[in-house]
């Protein structure tokens, strides 16, 4: 029970933050660039155009849009959530409701449950935003481009932005605020240079690179969900023709799935245990 | 069911060490059912550091601490207690009715009986018509309020306050007074944190002084014939006689002209010691005990050193 409270009154706290607005806000505007792209791309098809190409050209838009969606997306998680425990810890305002009769785990987890609402609504909204528009813009010129499997794709990032909230909360469990942020941006930093190494690796076919990529994904699994969802969402047809910027090479495979979320329960679990045993 | 016969507080050499400073060194405390206990110290005599380990916010290092006959810290035995911190702070987007409300529903108050308690308990910290407005319009003073009410709200058998008057105006802190009344007419034992010592005087049953953490002496205020008390007697015809035996009977004799001041440890001996002048010829013209105040007992127990 405290704990569908507790996660009340965070999701509430988390809509009031002004850097979520301006995600949102970020969002739109990037909305508004895409739909103006896209729409001026789409007036040049002529008679003769061959479609089938003008529709990987429009996914391969679409892929660079959730692209962008995936990145404000993980950085807004990181930077809305970064200073609620110690940001709360270092004010007090914490003390107030950890001498209630509520258990510190049920504490924590209220709050992860409110951040975790709050970046399923913002997903929900970048990620079927982005698909709405795509498609009304394409339906008339080419047929409606949609993601090859949207639901997996969206759930991934998704999946990845939990991630990030996850490892934000471990870190702030021990941490003050902007070390918390330097570091889970900087892992992700890690993450995301190890998955170009990757990808450049499984092109090259050197296996040697290819492993400091997987050992990369292994230290944060981030990027490895990203590249997984773009794989999901593309076509394959896409894949094979190199003509998306995010050729998926060396596809994370379901192993990796899994040890992303092995490794955002371990964190979550290790936040409650390092919350519950620290003074506060 | 909490144990109703226990002690609210008992401690046993109780400890807490943050890396090489010593916070509190071993605090022995028991605190009875029903009691306006006073904790008083010098700053950093480990006060706050004491309250935040029988709330469970702090891990003890050594000893141990039974809060209502449980282990401090229990999500049982915080159903049963309340809790203003020394800077009562909560998101400041909520009002403060939203505020008693969220706090009632994590005591797990039904929807019902926060409709009839939040308004009374509104009412009760003089902010009725403060209800809708956010926590961000607050004053510091209205903050220490709604923190006292969050406090109360459940009917608490063991309520902590740390500094409930700090920047409180004279009116709030007579109400922090009327509530502490209230709350020990209930029957629910009251521990205070001050620093004001004549708040403490007026609302405590017994206090006790500590430094270094560590309990240097408890009092009980209400019994005065415990404590020390300083005589002041203006007589006339006093003899060698008269001194030397006086000396016997109280200490700290001193005679400045017609004035003769002295200490006893009981004030049930001053009558006989009336008598014995009287008899040795003295003519008495004025008897005026002066029982220590709390801040001479403060500065006689704790030193002036500030704990420093």
């Amino acid at each position: 029970m405290g704990t569908w409270i507790i996660a009340g009154v965070t999701f509430r706290e988390a809509a009031r933050k002004r850097v979520l607005w301006m995600a949102l806000a970020a969002g739109l505007a990037f909305l508004a660039l895409f739909g103006t792209g896209l729409y001026f791309q789409l007036r040049d098809i002529t008679p003769r155009s061959n479609l089938f190409l003008y529709r990987q050209g429009v996914t391969a838009l679409l892929m660079v849009g959730f692209y962008a969606v995936d990145m404000l997306a993980v950085v807004m998680t990181v930077l809305v959530s970064v200073d609620t425990l110690s940001g709360e810890m270092a004010s007090g305002t914490i003390q107030a409701v950890a001498t209630k009769p509520i258990a510190r785990w049920e504490l924590l987890l209220g709050k992860w449950l409110g951040f975790v609402a709050m970046v399923t609504v913002y997903v929900i909204l970048m990620v079927g935003g982005i698909t709405a528009l795509t498609y009304v813009l394409s339906v008339h010129r080419v047929g409606g481009v949609m993601p090859h499997h949207l639901l997996r794709g969206a759930g991934l990032i998704w999946l990845e932005c939990v991630l990030m909230l996850s490892v934000t909360f471990r870190m702030g469990a021990s941490l003050a605020t902007l070390t918390n942020g330097v570091l889970v941006l900087g892992l992700h930093g890690v993450a995301f240079i190890g998955g170009w190494i990757e990808q450049a690796a499984a092109l090259l076919h050197s296996t040697r690179a290819l492993n400091v990529g997987i050992v990369a994904s292994l230290i944060m699994p981030s990027e490895a969900l990203w590249r997984r969802a773009v794989f999901e969402m593309q076509s394959p047809v896409l894949s094979a023709l190199g003509f998306s910027p995010f050729s998926v090479a060396s596809v994370p495979s379901r192993f990796m799935m899994l040890y992303a979320c092995l490794y955002l329960l371990a964190a979550l679990t290790l936040a409650i245990r390092r919350f519950s045993q620290r003074d506060l | 069911m909490l144990p109703a016969n226990s002690n609210a507080i008992e401690t046993r050499a109780l400890r807490k060490v943050y890396g090489r400073k010593v916070a509190v060194r071993g605090l022995t405390l028991e605190v009875g059912r029903g009691e306006v206990f006073g904790f008083l110290g010098p700053n950093g005599a480990g006060k706050t550091t004491s309250i935040k380990m029988l709330l469970g916010l702090a891990a003890p290092s050594d000893g141990c601490a039974q809060v209502l006959g449980r282990p401090a810290g229990q999500v049982a035995v915080r159903r049963k207690i309340g809790f203003l911190p020394e800077h009562f702070r909560f998101y400041d987007w909520l009002t403060a009715r939203e505020l008693l409300s969220v706090h009632g529903r994590l005591y797990g108050m039904s929807p019902a009986a926060l409709c009839q308690r939040v308004p009374a308990f509104l009412d009760l910290v003089g902010l009725s018509e403060h209800g809708d407005k956010r926590l961000r319009d607050f004053s510091k003073g209205m903050m220490q309020r709604i923190g006292l009410a969050q406090a109360i709200l459940n009917d608490p058998e063991l309520i902590f306050l740390d500094e409930p008057t700090s920047g409180l105006d004279p009116v709030g802190r007579l109400l922090v007074r009327d509530i502490i009344k209230t709350q020990r007419e209930r029957g629910a034992t009251v521990f205070l944190n001050s620093h004001f010592l004549s708040e403490v005087e007026i609302t405590c049953d017994r206090v006790a002084f500590i430094k270094h953490g560590e309990v240097l002496e408890t009092r009980d205020l209400h019994h005065a014939g415990q404590a020390v008390t300083h005589v002041s007697i203006r007589a006339r015809k006093l003899s060698e006689q008269a001194i030397s035996g006086l000396s016997s009977r109280a200490s700290a004799v001193r005679l400045e002209g017609e004035r003769l001041n002295f200490a006893v440890a009981n004030i049930d001996a001053l009558p006989e010691i009336v008598r014995f002048l009287v008899g040795c010829g003295a003519d008495v013209y004025e008897v005026a005990p002066q029982r220590s105040s709390l801040e001479e007992m403060f500065l006689e127990i704790v030193g002036t050193d500030g704990g420093l």
